[in-house]
């Protein structure tokens, strides 16, 4: 219990740090970090394998982010994780930077450049895959968004994914039901969203996504059908922690002006007093 | 004719795909990391006697491209050597931004190779031919690009990719094709470009299928009393510019000639390097911007004027201005 208790801790600080982040390069995606926070630093604290002094590591898990724009998150786990100096977070978007807007394998921990949706599960096919033919037995998880769901190149790497028997293969689905546009169901309806997977061979949980102690129970015991890749809905809420800018459309990749950063920082501030 | 060069057209019949197929065969026996990757495609790759002997080392992805090539990214960052064998029609336009963002920006080892290439697939129209990868995979940094002339060159290629840890995009014909090369007997380099020929008359700079049809050009030329310089450019990235350099110093006057749009190939990447380093005519010889017309290759390079009469013709009219 206070093992979730200090990772509750963590993701708050890590939404303080991605604020931040956002705020003062004047560019981000808050809502969809926000909404990942939770499913990242259960990763990055509690399940995955992995070691920050040896990113190449060739045994380590592998994660990779195809919702690649929900990035400030990203960079404040690896940044805290150790993978590079905090000091670098000041560059963040800057010219010549490599934070870019975007994960960049230029920065160690980073094991592809995505950015463009629907390119993460077909990688991390074949990453499952070359684990399977070696023997390995790391395991490889990808973030996708639910407006991505909309990419057909999503599909074809779901039906390989179970031809190819990967159960050493987790994909997350950040089910916070907005995309740029709006609601994900007015734009290009995905529901039934587990029906569909489940019907391409996938074992498919749902979790609330922004409650760490149901991720970490969640994602520690893959695979939960042996020979079938795990399918994780996480239903989580757009710009989580943020009162004002959960559910809302337009923090998509609203950067807070000042009295918002200064509001958002002050309730985080007493989320975290709560929580110590 | 250089040593290297054989002088007259004889028949082939050992498709280029063949030869990759066996050479890749033979060295991923010794080689585990070699994986090839089909998309339903091993038929056409002439996969099938590597997918019965090496069956661990096949992977197939059914008709999915972008899965391909993004499952391939995926392998070579884990230390495989992946090999897809896919029609570059489609590998090279289907799956292009996989292609950029998973195998070129993220730098894995990757090895395209698009079978059925150009106008391969003649009757069978736009869809099937690809006819602007040669422009699209060289605008894309990090990415090399490839045509082996003939079998011979294949082989040379294919071996020499082996180990080449680099992302690559080799294209290839459908078809058996006329040996420009006595045999595999020389030295072959990525980047660098074979002098069929030498001549300080005029140059023609080939690709792929049309450096026979130059060598033969060259031939008809020699009996005119024109010497031709014919220079392979087998490697069209990273560019042989030296040579073009040379060749534009050295003769004045270029020909090239593709299996390509007349924009974005070999004439294009020529005309770059000669206009900004040593200016000189060049006449661009591939297919024009229109959807190519149905017929078997040589009746298709005949339409547009791939052959040794209007090649020879335009030689004739440069020198002679």
């Amino acid at each position: 219990m206070q093992d979730i208790q200090s990772l509750k801790v963590k993701a708050t600080e890590i939404r303080m740090d991605l604020l931040k982040l956002i705020y003062e390069a004047g560019t981000g995606h808050t809502g969809g970090s926000l909404s990942n926070t939770d499913i990242l630093t259960a990763l990055y604290y509690k399940v995955m394998n992995i070691d920050p002094q040896n990113p190449t590591w060739e045994d380590r898990d592998r994660y990779v982010q195809s919702k690649g724009h929900a990035v400030e998150s990203y960079w404040a786990i690896l940044a805290d994780k150790g993978f590079f100096p905090k000091e670098e977070l000041k560059t963040f978007s800057q010219f010549n930077t490599r934070l870019i807007g975007h994960p960049n394998n230029k920065v160690p921990g980073v094991e592809m450049n995505t950015g463009a949706l629907g390119h993460g599960l077909p990688i991390s096919v074949g990453m499952a895959l070359a684990a399977k033919m070696d023997g390995k037995s790391y395991k490889v998880y990808t973030l996708m968004g639910d407006g991505e769901q909309a990419e057909g190149s999503v599909w074809e790497g779901a039906m390989a994914a179970a031809q190819f028997k990967l159960d050493n293969l987790v994909a997350i689905i950040d089910r916070n039901k907005l995309q740029i546009t709006g609601s994900t169901e007015d734009v290009m309806s995905i529901e039934p969203l587990g029906d569909k997977w489940r019907s391409f061979g996938w074992e498919v949980i749902d979790v609330d996504g922004n409650d760490i102690e149901q991720l970490v129970k969640v994602l520690t015991n893959t695979p939960h059908s042996n020979g079938k890749p795990t399918m994780v809905i996480a239903h989580t809420v757009k710009g989580k922690g943020v009162s004002f800018a959960e559910n809302v459309t337009k923090w998509h990749h609203h950067v807070p002006s000042k009295e918002e950063y200064e509001l958002a920082m002050t309730e985080l501030s007493k989320q975290l007093e709560v929580l110590q | 004719m250089s040593n290297v060069a054989l002088k007259h057209s004889s028949v082939n019949k050992i498709a280029n795909r063949q030869v990759i197929s066996d050479a890749l065969l033979e060295i991923g026996k010794n080689d585990k990391e070699i994986i090839v990757l089909t998309s339903d495609s091993r038929g056409s790759a002439s996969m099938v006697k590597f997918g019965e002997e090496l069956p661990q080392q096949i992977i197939e992805v059914g008709i999915a491209e972008q899965n391909i090539v993004g499952i391939a990214s995926g392998l070579a960052h884990s230390g495989k050597k992946p090999f897809i064998a896919s029609p570059a029609c489609f590998l090279s336009m289907r799956s292009i931004e996989q292609i950029k963002v998973d195998v070129a920006y993220s730098n894995t080892n990757v090895k395209l190779i698009g079978i059925s290439g150009g106008v391969s697939y003649g009757a069978l129209g736009m869809s099937h031919h690809s006819l602007q990868d040669l422009a699209v995979t060289r605008a894309i940094p990090g990415l090399d690009v490839m045509m082996p002339a003939d079998r011979h060159e294949a082989k040379k290629m294919i071996e020499a990719l082996i180990d080449y840890d680099r992302p690559v995009y080799v294209r290839i014909g459908r078809n058996p094709v006329q040996d420009s090369y006595t045999s595999s007997d020389y030295h072959f380099e990525i980047g660098k470009s074979v002098t069929m020929k030498e001549g300080n008359d005029l140059t023609i700079f080939a690709i792929g299928e049309t450096v026979r049809v130059a060598l033969d050009s060259a031939d008809a030329l020699q009996q005119k009393g024109i010497n031709c310089r014919v220079i392979n450019m087998h490697t069209i990235k990273p560019l042989d510019e030296e040579a073009i350099i040379r060749a534009a110093q050295e003769t004045g006057r270029i020909i090239t000639m593709e299996e390509h749009s007349i924009y974005g190939g070999l004439g294009s990447a020529v005309v770059e390097v000669v206009s900004q380093h040593q200016p000189a005519p060049v006449k661009i010889l591939g297919i024009p911007d229109e959807p190519a017309i149905a017929g078997k290759t040589a009746e298709v390079f005949e339409h547009y004027g791939l052959s040794v009469k209007n090649v020879t013709e335009i030689a004739i009219h440069m020198v002679n201005n």
